[in-house]
């Protein structure tokens, strides 16, 4: 699997919600995006700048700017880390824009091992 | 899972701890903040990390982190190696995003924190 | 013994070194290893919120047989709601703090989590002051 390149996957949003049993906060709408991938990343900049188009956010931060970007650059949904909530105007920005916010108690690295097991042959 | 497993799976670059590349970690973690890195309390633990500054290093310093992988092609300055090397604290350097980086040693067995 | 630190507000670069003096001095005092890790975390947290929210400070350092009293006292825009701050996730800090790799809004829990005795007096638009004690023997 090439890193950096957008790939076609094949993949819904709620098929991997449903293979790693992902909680769904918000954005239900976009359950049938298609994600090109993942991109794991606490830094609000570093996602901005090298985060690809239908890619899921994994992270565990909640800041408020963290719908605004995954707006902008169109990532299929944001996977919050370590059982981490997301604020209640994060919640309504993510209904109105139609990008899941998805959770897992597990942690970046876990969550993020299985789903490259899940993706990588695809 | 030795420092040279990991150099060897990353196809990564070693920057400074060469005579210690039979180190064990046991975990790893991934993250880019710092206070959230600071909570951990296992030892034998392996950073993944895209934020490249010498906080880091020091974070690492004050949490007995002894591994450190910078992911996302980050360049560490001559600074934060000495910082390091001084701490004895094994730098990894390499190419890949977090996710393929954690994806790669999650796939050789390496287990995470919680 | 006694030890003071300067901490330049928003240098980035050195935060940590008080810190670090404070960890090779228990080290040195061949203090256990659980508590030298809870006494530098405690300690650190609370350097990068002078680095990070303060435009300087002091790290004074005491230390006897039995216990290693950290305050950190900084001239700055003060806490108004301690409590609040408090809170794991509440932070104000800047978007240029952020990429540095703080801005989680755990820093203070921490330190409340790490230190045996916290204690935390602020004066808004003066600034903080910030006491760690440790019990070491
Ligand atoms: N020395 C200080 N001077 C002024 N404000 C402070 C100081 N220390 C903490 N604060 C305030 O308390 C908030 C919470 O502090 P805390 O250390 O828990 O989180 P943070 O510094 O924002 O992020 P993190 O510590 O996770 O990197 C800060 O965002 C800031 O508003
Ligand atoms: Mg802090």
């Amino acid at each position: 699997m090439n890193d950096n390149d957008p790939i076609v996957l094949a993949m819904q949003v709620k098929e991997i919600v449903q293979a790693l049993e992902l909680k769904v906060y918000s954005g239900e709408e976009g359950l049938d995006r298609e994600v090109s991938g993942a991109y794991v990343s606490d830094l609000l900049s570093d996602v901005m700048g090298h985060a690809d188009t239908g890619q899921l956010w994994i992270t565990l931060q909640t800041h408020k700017n963290v719908m605004a970007i995954a707006s902008l650059k169109d990532l299929a949904a944001v996977i919050l880390v370590a059982g981490h909530k997301p604020a209640e105007n994060t919640v309504e920005q993510s209904n109105e824009e139609g990008i899941p916010i998805l959770g897992t108690l597990l942690s970046n690295f876990e969550i993020s091992g299985r789903l490259y097991e899940l993706i990588k042959n695809r | 899972m030795l420092v040279k497993e990991i150099i060897e799976v990353l196809d990564a670059r070693l920057l400074c701890g060469e005579e210690r590349q039979d180190y064990g970690v046991e975990v790893a973690f991934a993250s880019d903040l710092m206070s959230d890195v600071l909570t951990l309390k296992d030892d034998h633990v392996l950073l993944i990390t895209g934020l490249a500054n010498m906080q880091t290093i020091r974070t690492a310093e004050m949490s007995d982190i002894h591994c450190v992988v910078f992911a996302r092609n980050k360049k560490v300055s001559p600074e934060m190696i000495e910082l390091a090397r001084e701490n004895d604290i094994i730098l990894i350097e390499c190419r890949y995003s977090m996710f393929k980086t954690c994806g790669l040693l999650y796939g050789s067995g390496l287990k995470a924190i919680y | 013994m006694h030890f003071e630190y300067n901490i330049e507000g928003g240098d980035f670069t050195r935060a940590g070194y008080a810190s670090s003096q404070v960890k090779k001095l228990l080290k040195k005092q061949g203090v256990e290893m659980s508590v030298i890790k809870r006494t530098v975390v405690a300690a650190y947290e609370a350097e990068v919120n002078v680095v990070a929210h303060a435009y300087g400070g002091v790290m004074y350092v005491d230390l006897d047989d039995r216990q290693m009293r950290i305050v950190l006292q900084d001239t700055g825009p003060g806490i108004e709601d301690i409590q609040q701050a408090m809170e794991e996730g509440y932070s104000t800090a800047s978007d240029a703090v952020r990429e540095m790799g703080f801005g989680a809004g755990m820093g203070l829990s921490n330190m409340k989590k790490n230190a045996h005795e916290l204690n935390i007096e602020s004066e808004v638009g003066k600034g903080t002051r910030v006491e760690i004690i440790m019990q070491i023997a």
